[in-house]
């Protein structure tokens, strides 16, 4: 065994409601100290398999397996990990203190101890003023803060992230994801976070595990997974993508990729739509085979020769940034 | 609203308090403002026993309801899974309402008597040789009464304030490690302490000003405060009777006030 310790792997977990499988028997190795975001639309599996993680919701097959033991039948408290809920689950009449110490609390652990540990937690989210609130005395990032020192003081080696953000508006969604990666590199531990917002995904992940239909499309580092995807769902979900369908298969293609030219030149096309984007202009174009395919063109190199609805073009792409779709 | 308080609330208490201040005789009753009648109320040691008496029952009946009640909207807020169920089930515990309170507190007569099922039960198991006399026209039977009549005033608003704990408080604490009792006593019963406090002060104010049930089910041998004013007013001792039922009124509102310093059900109305 000279695998690192804090691997946690998943070993055909499988998740069934009744007659309904919500997760079918599904593998992945999360890398140690790694930030992974499980992304895919709601109903995919992708909560279910982070509950799972933490001993809220039972396994009905397979093993979990964290630090080369079986955690898939421990209580939670017990696995290592630790989860933040997505709509935090502060205890409203507990003060931010004895929210942050409340796994303390239940260990037994004396008062004095308890509320010198939650106070260093504190300091680490940089929440030591508001020690003594209550919580809906709090701004959505400050409890998400607080939730985050609750999740933290128990020392997990991993952390998972129920849709942590959903419940911020957009401007302190941003920045509450920038402080989420600085906190995951200072403490060296892994995050696991759930979410059905790609950017937030791309902004965060250094691996990207894309779920639909209760199983993995497909995982990696976060860049291989939105330049190179590999089903037609992966395409679509992640956006910026074009699926077409040519002689030799499916393929995407980024949208980035392909120029538009004149007439004559590449694919023949005729000019749908066109949506100026500021730093680019998204150019909807009809191929043979009716197929819609999206064009984004730097603005000044649209500029220089401007087309309208209607204009016949010419699409072009280099080979090599096609790639073929399994699915 | 204003008006029909006025009505039907203000003015009756002020004519009650202002007939506590009257002088009475055996035959006539006489128009005054003397303090004779809380005179003689606080001067006789009746008075201390039959107070005394009313809060050891409001004490007791409030300890089974507080305990059964809590458990039973327990059960119903976390343990039945699916609406239908909840539905049904706290609709169970509506159904001996349908009834009035003096039949369902008259339905025990038979059940407790000395040939009663219940002892004619427990001796053909051969629990007890002979019939149980505690069991009707006691103490017993009065706060197994009150239990029975006002355990439901407990339940509904306990099972209300349940309802609407957050279910992912519970994983949270779950997952901080807690333990089935750790989470009720550090969840689940501080934030049901609203809903605690309405079903107390529901019971606590229900027994305290009740007489039907003490007479009925002590056989007349006990008495409470509202047994008290019954009978004065049975003999025609209106301001004395006022003048209890004043000072009953204040002690029932100190009890009130004490439990809100508690608790602030502000936030549950």
């Amino acid at each position: 065994m000279n695998q690192p310790i804090q691997d946690l792997e998943l070993v055909s977990v499988t998740k069934r409601y009744g007659n309904t499988i919500a997760v079918d028997a599904i593998n992945h190795h999360f890398r140690p100290a790694s930030y992974t975001c499980l992304l895919g639309p709601s109903g995919c599996g992708k909560s279910s398999t982070l509950r799972m993680i933490a001993g809220h919701e039972s396994v009905s097959d397979g093993a979990i397996n964290l630090a080369g033991r079986d955690i898939s039948h421990l209580p939670p408290a017990r696995r290592g990990t630790a989860m933040m809920f997505q709509s935090y689950a502060l205890f409203p009449h507990l003060s931010v203190t004895d929210n942050v110490a409340f796994s303390l609390k239940m260990k037994g652990v004396d008062v004095g101890e308890r509320r010198n540990k939650a106070h260093e937690m504190l300091e680490l989210v940089d929440l030591s003023a508001m020690a003594q609130r209550l919580p809906d005395q709090l701004s959505g990032g400050q409890q998400q803060r607080v939730a985050l020192a609750r999740a933290l003081i128990t020392r997990p080696q991993v952390l998972l992230l129920d849709e942590p953000l959903s419940a911020l508006d957009p401007f302190l969604r941003i920045r509450m994801r920038g402080e989420l990666r600085k906190l995951q590199r200072e403490l060296g531990i892994s995050f696991i976070h759930v979410t059905h917002g790609q950017d937030e995904a791309l902004a965060l992940a250094d691996e990207i595990v894309v779920m639909n239909n209760a199983v993995i499309e497909q995982a990696g580092p976060a860049r291989d997974v939105f330049n190179a995807p590999r089903t037609r769902f992966v395409a679509q979900f992640m956006g910026g993508h074009n699926v077409v369908a040519l002689p030799e298969g499916h393929f995407a293609i980024r949208t980035d990729a392909v120029g538009v030219g004149a007439p004559g030149s590449g694919i023949a096309a005729s000019v749908t739509g066109i949506e100026y984007q500021g730093t680019h202009v998204s150019v909807l174009a009809r191929i043979a085979g009716d197929q819609e395919v999206t064009a984004l063109v730097p603005d000044t190199e649209f500029f220089s020769s401007p087309r309208s609805p209607g204009d016949p073009v010419g699409l072009v792409w280099d080979a090599r940034n096609l790639h073929k779709l399994t699915a | 609203m204003a008006l029909v308080l006025l009505v039907f609330l203000v003015a009756p208490i002020v004519m009650i308090a202002v007939v506590s201040f009257w002088q009475a005789t055996e035959f006539s009753i006489i128009p005054a403002f003397e303090f004779d009648n809380y005179e003689f109320l606080f001067g006789s040691s009746v008075t201390y026993r039959v107070f005394v008496n009313t809060f050891k029952y409001a004490l007791i009946t409030w300890a089974f309801t507080f305990l059964i009640g809590f458990a039973v909207a327990y059960f119903l807020a976390f343990h039945v899974r699916s609406l239908t169920w909840q539905i049904a089930l706290f609709l169970l515990c509506t159904i001996p309402f349908w009834t009035s309170n003096i039949i369902r507190m008259i339905s025990w007569i038979p059940f407790l008597g000395r040939n009663g099922i219940a002892n004619s039960a427990l001796m053909s198991w051969g629990v007890i040789d002979a019939p149980l006399d505690w069991l009707l026209f006691s103490d017993f039977a009065v706060i197994l009464a009150f239990v029975h009549l006002y355990t439901l005033f407990m339940v509904v608003p306990i099972f209300n304030t349940m309802m609407r704990i957050d279910r992912a408080l519970i994983e949270a604490a779950r997952d901080a490690g807690a333990n089935g009792l750790q989470i009720l006593w550090n969840v689940i019963v501080p934030l049901c302490k609203p809903g605690i406090m309405i079903g107390s002060i529901f019971v606590i104010t229900l027994v305290m000003g009740d007489f039907i049930t003490v007479r009925f089910m002590s056989g007349s041998q006990s008495a409470n405060v509202g047994r008290l004013i019954s009978n004065d007013i049975a003999l025609l001792q209106y301001p004395s009777a006022a003048a209890t039922a004043m000072v009953l009124l204040a002690t029932v509102l100190i009890v009130i006030a004490i439990l809100l310093r508690f608790v602030d059900i502000r936030k549950e109305l």
